[in-house]
């Protein structure tokens, strides 16, 4: 299987070059889709074949090493477009490409009759190239090409439809976010290379492991990693990009912006583990960081009206879990979350599409209700997927979820957990809301001349496979004190063990024998919140009259904290004020048009002196030449 | 042959002095390139330039070497060269071969200058296959096409 | 026996003569044959030095200067047709399109 390696991102690399050449020629329009899902479908099988065969292998002879050619290789330092297939990164690409083909075919469906169709699957190829770049490079500057190619091809997907200005404004402000991330991935990288000499995961982890925990390079380089992770994974602050970007397509929703791209931070940090797990500082950075997203996302989403504006609040604060559980030290958690969260949030994303391709581009879910009978399928997926991110056992959610909580108290504080739980509450409750809004009560739409319709097979397929594993996911990590096996745990074992016991043993361990209350704790808390939800919405008709009782916290959670507004003000405004009065008026008309101008004029005038040698004549320029050489001889002669 | 009014006069006399240089060839043992000389300059090349001179049916050509101060300053500027030149060869004689090489005989041959060019230097000979074909294509459109 | 030197002299005039009829002639032709001229003289060298340092691959490069040789005879002689079929004459000092 080694030899197939390239396979995995050439597959698609050859979707994208056919679509993205010949798809504007395409009679059948639909031939697009069926390159493109039948690429991402070879990656995955290709991906599959190499994880049954690492399974067969010996844990440690599983990490598979494949050099495909050299990329930079400058002085001492060598970066090579070589792969590192491990344990790690096999279920990254096992969900990029699995999760990926399934999108890929319902978006077949979802996209049918739009006029972008071959442009829409070339960029979605190009996505999944970039991802798979991203997991599966030995190095971080190809991971960084990778997160970079992420970056492109989100701005491509949001600013899909742009002949609206407001999603051509979300791509922009999505890639401008994402890049202010993305410098302190370079800053980190220029330090690896100053203090260590190379970029390599293997070679840095092993210096850092050599410098002792709590080197100060080691938290200036890991700070910088997490500022590029708050980035791409929408933490506080950068997170306001991400609500936004549902501008695009319900299904590069479902694929970018929920199960893959936005995980590429937790990524980047479960990879170079050891070097988080010598700084204590950046730990204790990242959990603070990831629980205050946790809950603040959860807040707003939990009055939003629209259904993508509260899956995108759900993805930051379920992405804030996963933070939490990396800041904690408990990367395979964070890991195991990612891997849940991919499917649940994937299958609530396509349902929403299916909800919204049959409400005719509706996403207002005041001005839904009662789908339920008219779109059974979706109905029954979006709800196991809404259970399993409330997190009631045994589905997915539940074990992933409640693993990150109980090692934010036992290796964090009391505090990150409460903090933790009372996200999770919100989100049992928003997640109910967003399902009683939608598919219960009465229709609050025009169902007689618009009646909603459910999708065809191409969209219904993946929801199923989608909703069963979002059941099923969870077992592949069932705590040992409830009798599991904890597969994940001794799959990851190799790649994440010795970071995870550096963590724990620097920030130690409490709270024996509470696992058990804890976990029944929080799932006594999940039903709360569903049981709010239901006492509030799964019946009532009028609203938004309740929602407003709650006053400020309604306000506050309904313009989002009024974050961007804060943004705007605080940064955007002041920036645009000095580049308009100081840098356009001052620097750029007087200064460098100045010194443009003024060499422009300089050589006019030499210029004009010059004219007079041009004839036009070869024969003349002969004659220079000739005295040239003259001239050239001479100087050798006497010289 | 530079100093000829007529064109056809000019080239005959550039035929001429192919025709001695391959006999310079000759005495430098080099039988191959000699006779190559002879066929593609003399020959084919110079046959050429006599028919586009008869096709363009030429008048008398005015020209003088003191006309203009520019071409008297060339070619006074490309007698210096050629005395710098022979000054040159005149100072380093001594560093220079003096005798012919005793290869010289042996590799002048069709045959050694054959094996060298399909074995060595097979893919540049190729190319300039290319180049020929290019070239061939080349006049083919500029003569042809009617230019506006 | 005829030295090194003497070849590299008459290869030097030979290069020379070309040269100043490439400057003084008028006829686009005639200029074109001066630069056969000169081609003729640096092969002339090569092959003199080939022949004296016992060093073949001069003799393979006179040859692909032939090649090239043949093929610019092609093309310029095609060019100045084309030149003639438009402007009606081939005399330089005519064809002053460099100029701005």
């Amino acid at each position: 299987m080694k030899e197939l390696i390239p396979y995995i991102t050439l597959a698609p690399l050859a979707g994208f070059a056919i679509n993205g050449l010949l798809g504007w020629r395409f009679k059948n329009k639909q031939i697009a889709g069926i390159i493109a899902t039948l690429a991402v479908t070879v990656s995955f099988v290709i991906a599959c074949g190499l994880f049954s065969e690492m399974m067969a292998a010996e844990p440690e002879h599983r990490a598979v090493h494949y050099k495909l050619m050299d990329w930079i290789a400058v002085g001492n330092v060598n970066v090579g477009i070589s792969y590192l297939i491990d344990q790690l990164s096999i279920i990254f690409i096992l969900v990029i490409t699995g999760v990926g083909a399934l999108i890929h075919l319902y978006s077949m469906g979802y996209m049918k009759g739009d006029p972008g169709y071959a442009r829409f699957f070339t960029y979605l190829n190009l996505f999944i190239v970039m991802m798979l770049q991203l997991v599966m490079a030995d190095n971080y500057l190809l991971t960084f090409l990778g997160w970079e190619g992420v970056g492109l091809c989100s701005y491509l997907l949001i600013g899909f439809w742009y002949e609206e200005v407001k999603n051509g404004d979300a791509a922009k402000k999505a890639f401008i976010v994402n890049r202010i991330g993305d410098f302190g991935f370079l800053v980190a990288m220029g330090v690896m290379l100053a203090a260590f000499g190379t970029l390599n995961y293997a070679e840095v982890a092993s210096s850092a492991a050599s410098l002792g925990a709590g080197a100060s390079v080691l938290t200036v380089i890991t700070m910088m990693l997490f500022l590029g992770c708050t980035g791409k994974s929408a933490q506080i602050p950068l997170f306001v990009w991400l609500p936004d970007a549902m501008a695009g397509p319900t299904p590069v929703s479902a694929l970018i912006h929920a199960a893959t791209m936005v995980t590429s931070g937790i990524y980047l940090v479960a990879r170079s583990n050891m070097l988080f797990a010598l700084s204590p500082t950046t730990l204790t950075v990242i959990s603070i960081v990831a629980v205050c997203t946790a809950l603040l996302a959860a807040i707003m989403a939990l009055f939003q009206n629209d259904i993508k504006k509260v899956l995108a609040y759900s993805t930051v604060s379920q992405l804030g879990f996963m933070f939490l559980g990396l800041g904690v030290g408990a990367f395979t958690a964070g890991v195991f979350h990612v891997l849940t969260h991919a499917f649940f949030k994937a299958c609530l994303f396509l349902g929403s599409g299916a909800v919204i391709h049959a409400m005719h581009h509706e996403q207002d879910m005041q001005k839904m209700g009662g789908l339920k009978k008219y779109l059974p399928v979706t109905f029954w997926t979006f709800l196991i997927a809404t259970i399993a991110i409330a997190g009631i056992p045994p589905f997915a959610g539940f074990f992933s979820k409640d693993e990150i909580l109980w090692k934010a108290f036992s290796q964090g504080s009391p505090f990150l957990w409460a903090f933790g739980a009372i996200a999770a509450l919100m989100t049992a409750f928003y997640m109910f809301r967003a399902v009683y809004l939608t598919f219960f009560g009465k229709e609050r739409f025009d169902a007689h001349h618009h009646p909603p319709h459910e999708v065809g097979a191409s969209m219904s397929i993946p929801l199923i496979v989608l909703a069963v594993l979002s059941m099923g996911a969870g077992l592949l990590g069932v705590p040992e004190i409830l009798g599991g096996s904890e597969k994940l745990h001794h799959w990851l074992e190799p790649v994440l063990g010795r970071g995870e016991e550096i963590a724990a043993s620097s920030l130690g361990s409490h709270g024996e024998g509470l696992e058990i209350p804890l976990m029944i704790v929080s799932v006594v808390i999940a039903l709360i919140g569903i049981l709010i939800a239901t006492r509030y919405y799964k019946q009532r008709t009028t609203l938004a009259q309740n929602e407003r009782k709650l006053g400020g916290l309604y306000k506050l959670s309904y313009n989002k904290f009024y974050v961007d507004e804060i943004y705007d003000a605080a940064i955007v405004q002041p920036t645009y004020a000095a580049s308009n009065s100081f840098l356009y008026k001052v620097v750029d008309v007087k200064i460098i048009d100045g010194i443009v101008n003024g060499l422009a004029s300089t050589a006019g005038v030499f210029s004009s002196l010059m004219r007079k040698l041009q004839t036009g004549l070869v024969q003349n320029y002969a004659v220079m030449i000739v005295i040239g050489i003259v001239v050239l001889i001479g100087y050798v002669l006497i010289f | 042959m530079v100093t000829r009014k007529n064109a056809v006069s000019s080239a005959l006399l550039l035929v001429v002095t192919f025709c001695f240089l391959a006999g310079i060839y000759l005495t430098l043992q080099a039988q191959f390139l000699a006779v190559v000389q002879v066929a593609v300059y003399a020959g084919a090349i110079m046959v050429l330039v006599l028919f586009v001179i008869m096709l363009l049916n030429l008048k008398e050509e005015r020209f003088s070497l003191t006309g203009n101060w520019k071409t008297l300053l060339g070619v006074l500027g490309v007698g210096a060269i050629c005395a710098q030149v022979i000054a040159i060869i005149l100072l380093s004689k001594d560093k220079i071969p003096q005798t012919i090489s005793p290869k010289a005989a042996v590799q002048g041959t069709v045959e050694s200058v054959g094996m060298m060019l399909y074995q060595t230097y097979a893919f540049p000979f190729e190319m300039a296959s290319l180049v020929l074909i290019t070239a061939a294509v080349g006049a083919i459109v500029l003569a042809k096409k009617k230019l506006q | 026996m005829t030295s090194l030197a003497n070849y590299l002299i008459i290869s030097a005039i030979l290069f020379s003569i070309g040269a100043a009829g490439v400057l003084f002639r008028r006829n686009a032709i005639i200029i074109f044959m001066c630069i056969e001229l000169m081609l003729n003289a640096v092969n002339l060298t090569l092959i003199a030095f080939s022949q004296f340092l016992g060093e073949q691959s001069g003799q393979v490069l006179v040859f692909f200067v032939m090649t090239v040789a043949a093929a610019e005879a092609a093309v310029g002689l095609a060019i100045v047709i084309a030149i003639y079929r438009n402007k009606e004459t081939v005399h330089i000092d005519d064809l002053n399109l460099l100029k701005g």
